[in-house]
C-alpha cells in the first residue's frame, strides 16, 4: 500500500497518511467547495488499509476551519476509523483546536458522540 | 447618466467593507476569502470573531455557489437569474454579510420551510439537529447537504433574516442577512 502525502492549500489541507507506521495527519483548512472528490484518495486508501490494519492506528486532526460539506466527509472519515477499529486496531482521534476556539472544540465533541472511536481533545497553545 | 455617488453614499452609510455582483465561481471565492482575511488582519480583529465572521463568510458563499451550480445550461435562463450579488459590512462592532439571488418560485416554499425550521429552534436544538442531518442526511453530489444553514445560524448565534421577492412569473429573489456579533 502506498503512503499518501497531499500538500496543503488555501481551501484544503496538508493529508499524510502512511499505513505502514498507522499514522494519519489532517492540517490546515479544508473548505473546498467539492470536499467528495478531495477526500475521495484518502477515504479509498484507508478502505484496503481497514482489511490488515496496524494494532494501533493514530489519527492527528488539527484544522483552523472547515465547511460543512467538508464535515461529511470528516464523519466518512471516521466512519472508516470506526471499522478499523472492529478489526483490531487501538484507533485514536487526536482533536487538536486553538485556545479560545470553542466552535471548533464544540465540533469535536459532535463527532466524538456520532463515532464509537475514543477522541483526545487537545488544546493547542497561542 | 447612473449615479456611481448614490451607490457610494449607500455603501458608505452601511460601511460596506467589500461587495460583488455577478457570476460566482471557485476562483472568486478564493479571492473574496484572502481579501477579508487581510481586511480583519489590518484591523487587527480579535481571533474569536475573525474565525466566526470566516466561517459564516464561507458557508453564505458556498451556498450562491452551489446555488449557481445546480441551474441547468439551459439558453432559456439568462445571465442575470445566474448572477448574485454578495455585500459584508460592519457597524457598531458587528458584521452583516448580505447575500442575494434568483431563485425559481417553484423552490420558495420549500427554501422558506428550511430557514423556519432553523429559526425556531434553540442553540440546543440546532446542535442535535445539526448532528442528526450530519449523520442521516443525503449528501449532494457536490458535497452540500442541507447543513449550510444550520452551520450559520449555530456560527452567528443569531436568527436567519430572510426575504422573497417576487420577480416575473418565473422566479423570486431570495436575499439573506447574517449578523455576527463580537
Amino acid at each position: 500500500m502506498e503512503a499518501i502525502s497531499i500538500e496543503g492549500t488555501p481551501k484544503t489541507p496538508t493529508i499524510k497518511f502512511d499505513p505502514s507506521s498507522g499514522v494519519l495527519e489532517l492540517k490546515g483548512r479544508s473548505i473546498p467547495e467539492n470536499s467528495i472528490e478531495f477526500y475521495k484518495p484518502l477515504i479509498d486508501l484507508l478502505d484496503k488499509y481497514a482489511a490488515n490494519p496496524k494494532p494501533i492506528t493514530n489519527v492527528n486532526i488539527q484544522l483552523e476551519y472547515f465547511n460543512t460539506s467538508s464535515s461529511k466527509c470528516i464523519l466518512d472519515l471516521f466512519k472508516k476509523l470506526e471499522s478499523i477499529k472492529n478489526n483490531g486496531s487501538a484507533v485514536t482521534i487526536n482533536w487538536h483546536y486553538e485556545e479560545d476556539d470553542e466552535d471548533m472544540l464544540e465540533a469535536g465533541e459532535d463527532y466524538q458522540a456520532i463515532i464509537n472511536v475514543p477522541f483526545k481533545m487537545i488544546q493547542i497553545e497561542e | 447618466m447612473l449615479d456611481i455617488y448614490d451607490f457610494y453614499d449607500k455603501m458608505e452609510r452601511n460601511n460596506i467593507m467589500l461587495s460583488f455582483k455577478g457570476n460566482i465561481t471557485s476562483d472568486l471565492l478564493t479571492s473574496i476569502l484572502q481579501i477579508m482575511e487581510s481586511k480583519m488582519d489590518n484591523m487587527q480583529e480579535e481571533p474569536k470573531v475573525k474565525k466566526k465572521v470566516y466561517n459564516v463568510l464561507v458557508e453564505c458563499l458556498q451556498n450562491l455557489y452551489h446555488h449557481m451550480d445546480e441551474i441547468p445550461a439551459d439558453p432559456e435562463i439568462s445571465e442575470q437569474e445566474r448572477s448574485a450579488i454578495f455585500m459584508i459590512g460592519k457597524q457598531n462592532n458587528e458584521y452583516t454579510i448580505y447575500t442575494g439571488n434568483y431563485i425559481l418560485s417553484q423552490n420558495v416554499e420549500k427554501l422558506k420551510g428550511r430557514l423556519d425550521i432553523v429559526n425556531s429552534m434553540s442553540k440546543e436544538e440546532l446542535k442535535e439537529y445539526y448532528k442528526t442531518i450530519l449523520n442521516n442526511g443525503e449528501m449532494s453530489e457536490k458535497g452540500g447537504g442541507g447543513l449550510g444553514m444550520i452551520d450559520i445560524a449555530r456560527k452567528s448565534g443569531q436568527k436567519l433574516n430572510y426575504n422573497f421577492v417576487p420577480v416575473d412569473d418565473k422566479n423570486h429573489f431570495f436575499s439573506l442577512n447574517v449578523k455576527i456579533s463580537q
